[in-house]
Protein backbone atom coordinates (compact mmCIF):
# COMPACT_ATOMS: atom_id res chain seq x y z
CA UNK A 1 0.00 0.00 0.00
CA UNK A 2 1.17 3.26 -0.62
CA UNK A 3 1.97 5.71 2.15
CA UNK A 4 -0.53 8.73 2.77
CA UNK A 5 -0.50 11.58 0.91
CA UNK A 6 -0.43 15.49 2.04
CA UNK A 7 -3.05 15.90 -0.87
CA UNK A 8 -6.13 14.81 -2.31
CA UNK A 9 -6.07 13.38 -5.20
CA UNK A 10 -8.31 15.49 -6.49
CA UNK A 11 -5.86 18.16 -6.56
CA UNK A 12 -3.58 16.12 -8.25
CA UNK A 13 -3.41 12.87 -10.62
CA UNK A 14 -5.38 10.45 -8.51
CA UNK A 15 -7.49 7.92 -10.90
CA UNK A 16 -10.49 7.12 -9.06
CA UNK A 17 -11.35 10.80 -7.39
CA UNK A 18 -13.15 11.43 -11.01
CA UNK A 19 -16.76 9.66 -9.81
CA UNK A 20 -17.25 8.34 -13.63
CA UNK A 21 -13.97 6.87 -13.69
CA UNK A 22 -14.78 5.02 -11.23
CA UNK A 23 -18.55 4.18 -11.72
CA UNK A 24 -17.33 3.11 -15.57
CA UNK A 25 -14.64 0.98 -14.02
CA UNK A 26 -16.71 -0.65 -11.64
CA UNK A 27 -19.27 -1.28 -14.63
CA UNK A 28 -16.88 -2.60 -17.33
CA UNK A 29 -16.50 -6.47 -17.66
CA UNK A 30 -16.29 -9.10 -16.20
CA UNK A 31 -18.65 -7.53 -14.74
CA UNK A 32 -21.97 -8.93 -16.49
CA UNK A 33 -21.11 -12.14 -16.85
CA UNK A 34 -22.64 -14.81 -14.78
CA UNK A 35 -19.47 -15.26 -12.23
CA UNK A 36 -19.85 -10.96 -11.72
CA UNK A 37 -23.29 -9.95 -11.97
CA UNK A 38 -24.41 -6.48 -11.75
CA UNK A 39 -25.03 -5.57 -8.30
CA UNK A 40 -28.59 -5.01 -9.44
CA UNK A 41 -29.16 -8.72 -10.68
CA UNK A 42 -28.49 -9.42 -6.96
CA UNK A 43 -30.65 -7.65 -5.02
CA UNK A 44 -33.31 -8.45 -7.90
CA UNK A 45 -32.89 -12.22 -7.07
CA UNK A 46 -33.15 -11.71 -3.85
CA UNK A 47 -36.30 -10.05 -4.44
CA UNK A 48 -34.80 -6.72 -3.20
CA UNK A 49 -35.29 -4.61 -6.60
CA UNK A 50 -35.90 -2.37 -6.08
CA UNK A 51 -34.32 -1.10 -2.88
CA UNK A 52 -36.64 1.39 -1.39
CA UNK A 53 -36.26 2.91 2.20
CA UNK A 54 -38.15 1.87 5.46
CA UNK A 55 -37.83 5.08 6.97
CA UNK A 56 -35.17 8.29 8.05
CA UNK A 57 -33.77 6.91 11.26
CA UNK A 58 -30.25 8.23 10.94
CA UNK A 59 -29.38 11.68 9.36
CA UNK A 60 -25.72 12.09 8.08
CA UNK A 61 -24.45 14.91 7.28
CA UNK A 62 -20.75 15.62 5.64
CA UNK A 63 -19.89 18.93 6.72
CA UNK A 64 -16.64 18.92 4.56
CA UNK A 65 -14.04 17.44 3.18
CA UNK A 66 -11.20 19.20 4.65
CA UNK A 67 -9.24 17.04 7.20
CA UNK A 68 -5.69 16.68 8.40
CA UNK A 69 -5.02 13.15 7.57
CA UNK A 70 -4.85 12.13 4.09
CA UNK A 71 -5.56 8.62 4.36
CA UNK A 72 -4.44 6.14 1.71
CA UNK A 73 -7.99 4.28 2.01
CA UNK A 74 -10.27 7.35 2.43
CA UNK A 75 -13.44 6.98 0.49
CA UNK A 76 -14.19 10.84 0.27
CA UNK A 77 -10.50 11.79 -0.53
CA UNK A 78 -10.50 14.22 1.96
CA UNK A 79 -7.28 16.43 2.78
CA UNK A 80 -5.71 19.86 4.03
CA UNK A 81 -6.18 21.24 0.86
CA UNK A 82 -10.03 20.41 0.13
CA UNK A 83 -12.22 23.59 -0.15
CA UNK A 84 -15.26 21.92 0.38
CA UNK A 85 -17.08 23.41 3.56
CA UNK A 86 -20.75 23.52 4.55
CA UNK A 87 -22.04 26.44 4.85
CA UNK A 88 -24.31 28.40 7.92
CA UNK A 89 -27.06 28.20 5.56
CA UNK A 90 -26.93 24.24 4.79
CA UNK A 91 -26.60 24.01 8.32
CA UNK A 92 -29.83 25.87 9.22
CA UNK A 93 -31.68 23.90 6.79
CA UNK A 94 -30.23 20.46 8.78
CA UNK A 95 -32.06 22.17 11.98
CA UNK A 96 -35.06 21.93 9.81
CA UNK A 97 -35.09 18.34 8.72
CA UNK A 98 -34.18 17.25 12.10
CA UNK A 99 -36.90 19.56 13.77
CA UNK A 100 -39.50 17.56 11.24
CA UNK A 101 -37.60 14.22 10.75
CA UNK A 102 -36.81 13.34 13.85
CA UNK A 103 -34.49 10.84 13.29
CA UNK A 104 -32.75 8.96 16.68
CA UNK A 105 -29.32 9.72 15.01
CA UNK A 106 -27.43 12.59 14.04
CA UNK A 107 -24.01 11.31 12.37
CA UNK A 108 -21.52 14.05 11.63
CA UNK A 109 -18.71 13.39 9.68
CA UNK A 110 -16.32 14.32 6.80
CA UNK A 111 -13.36 15.06 6.62
CA UNK A 112 -12.55 15.70 10.05
CA UNK A 113 -15.92 17.17 10.76
CA UNK A 114 -14.32 19.81 13.96
CA UNK A 115 -12.52 21.72 11.20
CA UNK A 116 -15.62 23.09 9.59
CA UNK A 117 -15.74 26.60 12.05
CA UNK A 118 -19.70 26.19 12.08
CA UNK A 119 -19.01 22.94 13.71
CA UNK A 120 -19.65 24.14 16.97
CA UNK A 121 -22.34 26.37 16.89
CA UNK A 122 -24.53 24.09 15.33
CA UNK A 123 -24.01 21.34 17.28
CA UNK A 124 -24.82 23.56 20.59
CA UNK A 125 -27.91 24.49 18.70
CA UNK A 126 -28.71 20.91 17.77
CA UNK A 127 -28.53 19.64 21.67
CA UNK A 128 -30.22 22.52 22.79
CA UNK A 129 -33.05 21.55 20.34
CA UNK A 130 -32.97 17.79 21.10
CA UNK A 131 -31.52 16.11 24.47
CA UNK A 132 -29.10 13.21 24.47
CA UNK A 133 -31.98 10.62 24.72
CA UNK A 134 -33.97 11.93 21.98
CA UNK A 135 -31.14 12.09 19.46
CA UNK A 136 -27.59 10.39 19.58
CA UNK A 137 -25.38 13.07 18.20
CA UNK A 138 -22.46 11.40 16.36
CA UNK A 139 -19.10 12.69 15.57
CA UNK A 140 -17.04 10.79 13.70
CA UNK A 141 -13.60 12.13 14.84
CA UNK A 142 -10.16 11.18 13.32
CA UNK A 143 -8.73 11.39 17.14
CA UNK A 144 -5.35 13.15 15.57
CA UNK A 145 -7.13 16.27 14.91
CA UNK A 146 -7.89 16.54 19.15
CA UNK A 147 -4.04 16.29 19.13
CA UNK A 148 -3.53 18.73 17.13
CA UNK A 149 -4.26 22.11 18.65
CA UNK A 150 -5.38 23.28 21.87
CA UNK A 151 -8.29 24.79 20.11
CA UNK A 152 -8.84 21.01 19.08
CA UNK A 153 -8.01 19.78 22.50
CA UNK A 154 -10.65 21.89 24.05
CA UNK A 155 -12.90 19.92 22.13
CA UNK A 156 -12.67 17.14 24.25
CA UNK A 157 -14.51 18.07 27.54
CA UNK A 158 -17.36 19.99 25.51
CA UNK A 159 -17.87 16.50 23.88
CA UNK A 160 -18.20 15.60 26.81
CA UNK A 161 -20.36 18.10 27.85
CA UNK A 162 -22.67 17.79 24.58
CA UNK A 163 -23.23 14.21 25.14
CA UNK A 164 -21.47 13.25 21.81
CA UNK A 165 -21.24 9.94 20.62
CA UNK A 166 -17.86 9.23 19.29
CA UNK A 167 -16.27 7.32 16.55
CA UNK A 168 -13.46 6.71 15.57
CA UNK A 169 -11.42 4.99 13.12
CA UNK A 170 -8.09 3.01 14.45
CA UNK A 171 -7.65 0.37 11.90
CA UNK A 172 -5.11 -1.75 14.06
CA UNK A 173 -3.56 -2.21 17.33
CA UNK A 174 -0.46 -2.06 15.62
CA UNK A 175 1.30 1.41 14.92
CA UNK A 176 3.18 0.51 11.64
CA UNK A 177 -0.16 -1.23 9.82
CA UNK A 178 -2.13 1.84 11.61
CA UNK A 179 0.34 4.24 10.54
CA UNK A 180 0.51 2.61 7.10
CA UNK A 181 -2.96 3.36 5.99
CA UNK A 182 -3.58 6.70 7.80
CA UNK A 183 -0.12 8.54 8.02
CA UNK A 184 2.91 8.49 10.19
CA UNK A 185 2.17 8.65 13.68
CA UNK A 186 -1.37 8.69 13.96
CA UNK A 187 -1.08 5.61 15.98
CA UNK A 188 0.56 7.66 19.24
CA UNK A 189 -1.72 10.29 18.57
CA UNK A 190 -4.70 8.15 18.28
CA UNK A 191 -3.55 6.48 21.17
CA UNK A 192 -2.97 10.37 23.13
CA UNK A 193 -6.27 10.71 21.86
CA UNK A 194 -8.32 8.09 23.43
CA UNK A 195 -6.39 8.44 26.50
CA UNK A 196 -7.84 11.97 26.65
CA UNK A 197 -11.36 11.06 25.98
CA UNK A 198 -11.00 8.24 28.65
CA UNK A 199 -9.94 11.10 30.97
CA UNK A 200 -13.47 12.44 30.41
CA UNK A 201 -15.11 9.49 31.16
CA UNK A 202 -15.50 8.52 27.61
CA UNK A 203 -15.29 4.40 27.21
CA UNK A 204 -16.39 3.86 30.46
CA UNK A 205 -20.56 2.05 31.13
CA UNK A 206 -20.96 4.22 33.82
CA UNK A 207 -20.44 7.58 32.59
CA UNK A 208 -22.68 6.72 29.53
CA UNK A 209 -20.22 8.60 27.04
CA UNK A 210 -19.33 6.18 24.45
CA UNK A 211 -16.36 6.14 22.23
CA UNK A 212 -16.69 3.36 19.75
CA UNK A 213 -14.13 2.41 17.49
CA UNK A 214 -13.48 1.69 14.20
CA UNK A 215 -11.48 -1.42 12.06
CA UNK A 216 -11.54 -1.53 8.78
CA UNK A 217 -8.85 -3.82 6.85
CA UNK A 218 -5.03 -2.44 6.00
CA UNK A 219 -5.19 -3.94 3.15
CA UNK A 220 -6.96 -5.74 -0.17
CA UNK A 221 -9.33 -8.37 2.67
CA UNK A 222 -12.43 -8.42 4.76
CA UNK A 223 -12.56 -7.80 7.92
CA UNK A 224 -12.76 -10.82 10.29
CA UNK A 225 -14.80 -12.07 12.85
CA UNK A 226 -16.24 -8.25 14.81
CA UNK A 227 -16.60 -10.21 18.10
CA UNK A 228 -13.10 -11.48 17.98
CA UNK A 229 -11.46 -7.96 16.88
CA UNK A 230 -13.31 -6.79 19.50
CA UNK A 231 -11.74 -8.26 21.91
CA UNK A 232 -8.39 -8.32 20.78
CA UNK A 233 -8.89 -4.61 20.57
CA UNK A 234 -9.83 -4.00 24.02
CA UNK A 235 -7.16 -6.44 25.12
CA UNK A 236 -4.03 -4.70 23.75
CA UNK A 237 -5.53 -1.44 23.96
CA UNK A 238 -6.11 -2.12 27.91
CA UNK A 239 -3.08 -4.27 28.53
CA UNK A 240 -0.37 -1.62 26.66
CA UNK A 241 -2.07 1.39 27.58
CA UNK A 242 -4.28 1.10 29.84
CA UNK A 243 -6.98 2.43 27.51
CA UNK A 244 -11.02 1.65 27.39
CA UNK A 245 -13.80 2.12 24.80
CA UNK A 246 -16.97 0.93 24.40
CA UNK A 247 -17.57 -0.93 20.95
CA UNK A 248 -15.43 -2.01 17.70
CA UNK A 249 -17.12 -1.28 14.66
CA UNK A 250 -16.23 -3.27 11.65
CA UNK A 251 -16.40 -1.97 8.25
CA UNK A 252 -16.01 -3.26 4.81
CA UNK A 253 -13.38 -1.12 2.39
CA UNK A 254 -15.63 -0.06 -0.44
CA UNK A 255 -14.16 0.12 -4.26
CA UNK A 256 -14.26 3.74 -4.56
CA UNK A 257 -11.76 6.49 -4.61
CA UNK A 258 -8.23 6.26 -3.22
CA UNK A 259 -9.17 2.04 -1.47
CA UNK A 260 -10.18 1.77 -5.62
CA UNK A 261 -6.69 3.16 -6.76
CA UNK A 262 -5.05 0.73 -4.16
CA UNK A 263 -6.44 -2.43 -5.29
CA UNK A 264 -6.13 -1.99 -8.78
CA UNK A 265 -2.30 -0.53 -8.58
CA UNK A 266 -1.50 -3.49 -5.98
CA UNK A 267 -3.30 -6.10 -8.62
CA UNK A 268 -5.55 -7.28 -6.07
CA UNK A 269 -9.29 -5.23 -7.42
CA UNK A 270 -10.07 -9.03 -9.46
CA UNK A 271 -9.75 -10.94 -6.31
CA UNK A 272 -11.26 -8.04 -3.96
CA UNK A 273 -14.26 -7.95 -6.12
CA UNK A 274 -14.61 -11.64 -6.35
CA UNK A 275 -14.76 -11.77 -2.65
CA UNK A 276 -17.18 -9.24 -2.08
CA UNK A 277 -19.70 -10.89 -4.73
CA UNK A 278 -19.20 -14.65 -3.90
CA UNK A 279 -19.87 -13.10 -0.40
CA UNK A 280 -23.09 -11.62 -1.25
CA UNK A 281 -25.65 -12.49 1.77
CA UNK A 282 -29.26 -11.28 1.01
CA UNK A 283 -29.90 -10.89 5.04
CA UNK A 284 -27.55 -8.23 4.69
CA UNK A 285 -28.62 -6.81 1.74
CA UNK A 286 -31.54 -6.35 3.18
CA UNK A 287 -30.53 -4.68 6.48
CA UNK A 288 -28.23 -2.21 4.64
CA UNK A 289 -27.75 1.30 5.86
CA UNK A 290 -29.28 3.27 3.15
CA UNK A 291 -32.71 1.86 4.11
CA UNK A 292 -32.71 4.01 6.81
CA UNK A 293 -30.46 6.84 6.06
CA UNK A 294 -29.97 10.02 4.70
CA UNK A 295 -26.48 11.15 3.28
CA UNK A 296 -26.21 15.43 3.07
CA UNK A 297 -23.40 16.43 1.34
CA UNK A 298 -21.34 19.69 2.44
CA UNK A 299 -23.63 21.83 -0.26
CA UNK A 300 -26.68 20.33 0.69
CA UNK A 301 -27.61 18.00 -2.01
CA UNK A 302 -29.01 14.63 -0.74
CA UNK A 303 -27.39 11.00 -1.24
CA UNK A 304 -28.83 7.25 -0.56
CA UNK A 305 -25.61 7.29 1.73
CA UNK A 306 -21.52 8.39 1.77
CA UNK A 307 -20.48 6.36 -0.63
CA UNK A 308 -22.78 7.93 -3.60
CA UNK A 309 -22.41 10.92 -1.93
CA UNK A 310 -18.51 10.90 -3.35
CA UNK A 311 -19.82 8.81 -6.89
CA UNK A 312 -22.32 12.44 -7.72
CA UNK A 313 -25.21 9.52 -7.55
CA UNK A 314 -28.28 12.00 -6.10
CA UNK A 315 -31.32 10.34 -4.96
CA UNK A 316 -34.23 9.59 -7.04
CA UNK A 317 -36.36 12.17 -5.71
CA UNK A 318 -37.07 15.68 -7.45
CA UNK A 319 -36.45 17.04 -3.78
CA UNK A 320 -32.44 16.31 -4.28
CA UNK A 321 -31.05 19.56 -1.98
CA UNK A 322 -32.01 19.73 2.15
CA UNK A 323 -33.92 23.26 1.28
CA UNK A 324 -36.29 20.79 -0.82
CA UNK A 325 -36.61 18.42 1.79
CA UNK A 326 -39.71 16.97 3.10
CA UNK A 327 -40.94 13.44 4.35
CA UNK A 328 -42.34 12.15 0.86
CA UNK A 329 -38.39 12.03 -0.03
CA UNK A 330 -38.84 8.45 1.72
CA UNK A 331 -40.59 7.12 -1.42
CA UNK A 332 -37.86 6.90 -3.44
CA UNK A 333 -36.05 4.23 -5.22
CA UNK A 334 -32.67 3.96 -3.85
CA UNK A 335 -29.64 4.33 -5.92
CA UNK A 336 -27.43 1.03 -6.24
CA UNK A 337 -24.26 0.60 -8.55
CA UNK A 338 -21.80 -2.26 -8.25
CA UNK A 339 -19.46 -0.61 -5.10
CA UNK A 340 -22.80 -1.55 -3.26
CA UNK A 341 -21.13 -5.10 -2.94
CA UNK A 342 -18.43 -3.86 -0.33
CA UNK A 343 -22.29 -3.47 1.96
CA UNK A 344 -23.42 -6.47 1.65
CA UNK A 345 -20.24 -8.72 2.17
CA UNK A 346 -20.68 -11.66 4.98
CA UNK A 347 -21.82 -10.41 7.71
CA UNK A 348 -22.71 -7.00 6.02
CA UNK A 349 -21.10 -3.40 6.48
CA UNK A 350 -22.58 -0.38 7.56
CA UNK A 351 -21.06 3.26 9.48
CA UNK A 352 -22.46 1.38 12.46
CA UNK A 353 -20.41 -2.26 11.77
CA UNK A 354 -21.62 -5.49 10.85
CA UNK A 355 -25.38 -5.94 9.68
CA UNK A 356 -26.18 -9.75 10.58
CA UNK B 1 2.78 -19.78 -19.29
CA UNK B 2 1.49 -22.71 -17.61
CA UNK B 3 2.65 -23.26 -14.30
CA UNK B 4 1.74 -25.81 -11.67
CA UNK B 5 0.32 -23.97 -8.98
CA UNK B 6 -3.02 -21.64 -9.78
CA UNK B 7 -3.66 -19.54 -6.92
CA UNK B 8 -7.02 -19.68 -8.02
CA UNK B 9 -7.37 -23.61 -7.30
CA UNK B 10 -7.28 -22.61 -3.31
CA UNK B 11 -11.61 -21.56 -3.99
CA UNK B 12 -11.95 -24.40 -5.76
CA UNK B 13 -10.67 -26.75 -3.23
CA UNK B 14 -14.34 -27.89 -2.24
CA UNK B 15 -14.53 -29.40 -5.76
CA UNK B 16 -12.13 -32.49 -4.72
CA UNK B 17 -16.02 -34.31 -3.74
CA UNK B 18 -16.77 -33.92 -7.24
CA UNK B 19 -14.86 -37.68 -6.85
CA UNK B 20 -15.37 -38.70 -3.75
CA UNK B 21 -18.08 -36.72 -1.72
CA UNK B 22 -18.07 -39.08 1.28
CA UNK B 23 -14.19 -38.32 2.08
CA UNK B 24 -14.17 -35.08 1.51
CA UNK B 25 -17.14 -34.53 3.52
CA UNK B 26 -15.29 -36.14 6.10
CA UNK B 27 -12.28 -34.18 5.76
CA UNK B 28 -14.04 -30.61 5.81
CA UNK B 29 -15.94 -31.71 8.97
CA UNK B 30 -12.89 -32.35 10.47
CA UNK B 31 -10.60 -29.40 8.99
CA UNK B 32 -13.50 -27.06 10.58
CA UNK B 33 -13.51 -28.70 13.87
CA UNK B 34 -9.21 -28.42 14.11
CA UNK B 35 -9.48 -24.81 13.56
CA UNK B 36 -12.65 -24.11 16.53
CA UNK B 37 -11.90 -22.75 19.58
CA UNK B 38 -10.86 -24.68 22.15
CA UNK B 39 -8.13 -25.03 24.52
CA UNK B 40 -6.09 -23.02 21.84
CA UNK B 41 -8.17 -19.81 20.40
CA UNK B 42 -8.49 -19.58 16.68
CA UNK B 43 -5.49 -16.91 16.46
CA UNK B 44 -3.47 -19.57 18.00
CA UNK B 45 -4.48 -22.09 15.88
CA UNK B 46 -4.02 -19.69 12.75
CA UNK B 47 -0.49 -18.68 13.45
CA UNK B 48 0.09 -22.24 13.87
CA UNK B 49 -1.75 -23.14 10.65
CA UNK B 50 0.73 -20.48 9.01
CA UNK B 51 4.17 -22.00 10.51
CA UNK B 52 2.92 -25.29 9.36
CA UNK B 53 2.55 -24.07 6.02
CA UNK B 54 5.92 -22.64 5.54
CA UNK B 55 6.93 -26.13 6.36
CA UNK B 56 5.31 -28.13 4.43
CA UNK B 57 6.02 -25.27 1.81
CA UNK B 58 1.87 -24.99 0.92
CA UNK B 59 1.59 -22.32 -1.49
CA UNK B 60 -2.33 -22.31 -1.19
CA UNK B 61 -1.96 -22.65 3.02
CA UNK B 62 0.53 -20.00 2.97
CA UNK B 63 -2.25 -17.34 1.27
CA UNK B 64 -4.52 -18.66 3.04
CA UNK B 65 -3.66 -18.50 6.77
CA UNK B 66 -1.42 -15.02 5.98
CA UNK B 67 -4.90 -13.63 4.73
CA UNK B 68 -6.75 -14.99 7.58
CA UNK B 69 -4.46 -13.50 10.36
CA UNK B 70 -4.34 -9.60 8.40
CA UNK B 71 -8.03 -10.35 9.06
CA UNK B 72 -7.77 -11.30 12.69
CA UNK B 73 -5.81 -8.41 13.20
CA UNK B 74 -1.89 -9.83 13.85
CA UNK B 75 0.88 -8.14 13.15
CA UNK B 76 3.66 -8.65 10.68
CA UNK B 77 6.15 -9.59 13.63
CA UNK B 78 3.58 -11.97 14.84
CA UNK B 79 3.35 -13.72 11.18
CA UNK B 80 7.03 -13.54 10.80
CA UNK B 81 8.06 -15.01 14.14
CA UNK B 82 5.55 -18.09 13.35
CA UNK B 83 7.59 -18.41 10.15
CA UNK B 84 10.84 -18.58 11.84
CA UNK B 85 9.46 -20.82 14.14
CA UNK B 86 8.79 -23.64 10.97
CA UNK B 87 11.77 -22.81 10.01
CA UNK B 88 14.02 -23.25 13.10
CA UNK B 89 11.85 -26.60 13.71
CA UNK B 90 12.77 -27.49 9.41
CA UNK B 91 16.40 -26.77 10.02
CA UNK B 92 16.95 -28.60 13.51
CA UNK B 93 15.32 -31.15 12.24
CA UNK B 94 17.71 -31.54 9.58
CA UNK B 95 20.63 -30.43 11.87
CA UNK B 96 20.20 -32.72 14.74
CA UNK B 97 20.52 -35.73 11.70
CA UNK B 98 24.20 -34.60 12.15
CA UNK B 99 24.17 -37.00 15.14
CA UNK B 100 23.43 -39.87 13.40
CA UNK B 101 25.91 -38.70 10.33
CA UNK B 102 28.77 -38.56 13.26
CA UNK B 103 27.56 -41.41 15.12
CA UNK B 104 28.17 -43.38 11.82
CA UNK B 105 31.36 -41.21 10.68
CA UNK B 106 32.59 -42.45 13.78
CA UNK B 107 32.07 -46.00 13.51
CA UNK B 108 33.44 -46.42 9.98
CA UNK B 109 36.80 -44.41 11.30
CA UNK B 110 39.60 -45.40 12.46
Amino acid sequence: MSLPRSTSKRSGQGTFSDPQRTLEHLSAAPFGTSEWPHFEARLEEASLLPLRPTGLDILQVNVGYVCNQTCAHCHVDAGPDRKEIMSEETFAEVLRVLREARPTTLDLTGGAPEMNPGFKAFVETVRAEHPADALDIIVRSNLTILESHDRFKALVPWFAAQRIHVVSSLPSVHARQTDRQRGDGVFGASIRAIGALNAVGYGDPETGLVLDLVHNPTGAFLPGDAQALELRFKQELGDRFGLKFNQLLTITNLPISRYLDFLVASGNYEDYMETLIDAFNPAAASGVMCRNTLSVGWDGALYDCDFNQMLDLPIDHPQRHVSDWTAAAVERNIAVRNHCYGCTAGAGSSCSGTIV
Amino acid sequence: MKTYYDPKDLKRFGDIADWDEALAKKFFYWYGAAFEDGALTGREKALIALGVAHAIQCPYCIDAYTQDLLQRGESEEAMMEAVHVAGAIRGGASLVHGVQMMQKAKSLSM
